[in-house]
């Protein structure tokens, strides 16, 4: 018995997911007693796969090979597969990013384990069962769900759980399993990263903005507000249907759900599928000109003003504070 | 080139969600079920993929009859027939057996589905079908093209994207941007009443896990209003009382 956690990697760097995904898997192990072997695929230095001990892993599983170089959820699920076989794994901890969202059910497939996606909050164990709480219906409710099966994955949303840094260090071993030619079909023909912006889906910031700003040509002061916060953009569904902005900021329930520790919402009336979206975020700060807008119901902190008069003051504000 | 997609019946996305007393099943009353947008969105690249040649744009969903106004509806839009697994929608991990057997049977070039349900956004099915039938899978794609005998597929990721190329067969998840969904025309509407719609049994599948209670969000306090002319105040309060910056 064991918990294993595939620990995601961009070119070598782990992201915040990836400690996240460590930490909670560190305090499932702290729950049944056991310890945490952390899985890593593709070339990572052995520095930056020492650090995941920090976070409460006693062992990582590197699998170096070049033929793993590329992210093809097929071969890695394969490989994931193999580790928790490898270290005798009843949990498997996945943060539930877009390849992790890849991964999850084929990994559990192939362990015929239970699987439960978007958790937010630590299992409760009952002997061979677990209960966990995820998001459902788009964010407007939870779903407590019982694991039964002898073997578990749980997917991880992000910022759902706290780093938590516990200053042990971790053996990293090679690890080298079989994997079917069959797995490699998918060829990745390129890969364009946004190198610029702040990716939304993990952004502790986030600054989104709605159809009262009028207009494309508007979201200078947005971008400048976010560059500020070192945040990310984002916009509701008329604006991405609009083609004012690209799908990918597209947030609410047909779109994508965040759960950053700020959200400020910019011109949007706030309509049940938009909220849907962003019910997981920390704080909420609302700027509208109408006093009405349902948007106020959930946030935290609201202006009522014109965004083109509060949004430039907000932005000096906030450089003025930086700046002290 | 022969297209499968599946599709399920959702609450329309203005729903307010409640749940029974006991906080075990959700309010079904006064709910307008409607098909998964993002199924729409699969639907809609399938008909735009075969329309002009000899291929076939099938619909499966695992539902019980209630679910059949929805299965209409996608034949309106333009699949050329359907087959509804005659059972309770269980999980992602039961459906997906569901397409998977019935696609072991009757072969497809591609099989497209909803990135996720918004109802339990599971983003599984695709993922667990490719499993199921050892084919790859994109659980979350942008655009879909075809080139011969492969799939070109975006797919979104962390603060960029992806470009695959990929064999046919396989399942792809479709995302916003992949397709502008269709609005059904009057002949569609009609013929949809006389389209092919066969019903089949489902397939045992053992249970791994249920929904044993659902939760509704804790409501959020009251609002603090801070005025447009002390935008400092709301930083002071950013930063000292919520502590986000």
């Amino acid at each position: 018995m064991s918990v294993l956690v595939y620990t995601e990697h961009t070119e070598g760097k782990f992201k915040k997911s990836a400690y996240e995904a460590v930490s909670y898997a560190k305090a499932v192990a702290d729950l049944i007693g056991t310890s945490v072997t952390a899985v890593t695929i593709g070339t990572v230095a052995p520095a930056d796969l020492a650090t995941l001990g920090n976070y409460g892993a006693t062992k990582v599983l590197h699998v170096s090979s070049e033929q793993f170089a590329q992210f093809i959820n097929q071969a890695y699920a394969s490989v994931i597969a193999a580790a928790a076989t490898h270290v005798d794994a009843n949990v498997v901890i996945i943060a539930n990013t877009f390849s992790g969202k890849g991964l999850a059910p084929r990994v559990a497939a192939k362990l015929e384990a239970a699987l439960a996606d978007g958790a937010v909050e630590l299992p409760q164990f009952e002997g061979d069962k677990l209960n966990i709480k995820k998001t459902a219906f788009s964010g407007k409710a939870f779903a407590i769900t019982e694991l039964t099966a002898p073997k578990k994955v749980i997917a991880l949303n992000l910022n759902a759980f706290e780093v938590r840094e516990s200053g042990g260090s971790a053996a990293v071993e090679e690890f080298k399993p079989e994997v079917p030619a069959g797995d490699f079909t998918a060829v990745i023909k390129d890969i364009i990263r946004i190198t610029d912006k702040v990716p939304l889906p993990d952004a502790e910031i986030v600054v989104s903005a709605g159809r009262g700003l009028k207009g494309p040509e508007n979201w200078a002061m947005i971008e400048e507000l976010a560059d500020v916060l070192g945040a990310a953009t984002a916009c509701s569904k008329p604006v991405s249907d609009a083609g004012w902005r690209p799908h990918s900021e597209h947030v609410g329930q047909t779109g994508i759900a965040v759960s950053p520790n700020l959200y400020i919402a910019i011109g949007i009336s706030g309509a049940i599928q938009h909220l849907a979206g962003v019910s997981s975020s920390k704080t909420i700060v609302v700027i509208n000109k109408d006093p009405e807008a349902p948007f106020f119901k959930v946030a935290d902190y609201g202006i009522v003003g014109d965004a083109f008069e509060v949004v430039p003051k907000l932005t000096a504000a906030i450089k003025a504070y930086k700046g002290n | 080139m022969n297209i499968l997609v599946c599709i399920s019946n959702v609450p329309d996305t203005t729903s307010k969600i409640t749940f029974s007393s006991d906080h075990t099943s959700p309010n079904t009353n006064g709910i307008q079920y409607i098909i998964n947008p993002y199924d729409e969105i699969a639907l809609a690249k399938a008909i735009d993929l075969t329309e002009g040649t000899d291929g076939k744009v099938v619909v499966i969903n695992v539902g019980e009859a209630a679910t059949e106004a929805t299965i209409r509806k996608a034949l309106a839009i333009g699949a050329h027939q359907a087959v509804r697994v005659d059972a309770v929608p269980r999980d992602a991990w039961f459906v997906a057996h569901q397409i998977a057997m019935y696609a072991k049977n009757n072969p497809f070039d591609i099989i497209l589905t909803g990135r996720e349900s918004i109802e339990y956004n599971g983003t599984q099915v695709a993922a667990y079908v490719g499993e199921l039938l050892g084919i790859p899978s994109v659980s979350i794609a942008k655009r879909i093209d075809i080139e011969g005998d492969r799939a070109i597929v975006e797919r979104e990721i962390e603060g960029g994207k992806e470009v695959l190329s990929i064999p046919l067969p396989l399942v792809v998840g479709a995302a916003e941007g992949v397709a502008e969904p269709r609005i059904p025309n009057m002949r569609g509407i009609m013929s949809a009443r006389t389209k092919p719609l066969e019903v089949i049994q489902p397939t045992a599948v053992p249970e791994l896990s249920h929904i044993v209670k659902y939760e509704s969000p804790e409501p959020r306090g009251s609002v603090t209003l801070v005025s447009a002319d002390d935008v400092e105040q709301l930083v002071d309060l950013l930063h000292n009382n919520a502590r986000v910056i």
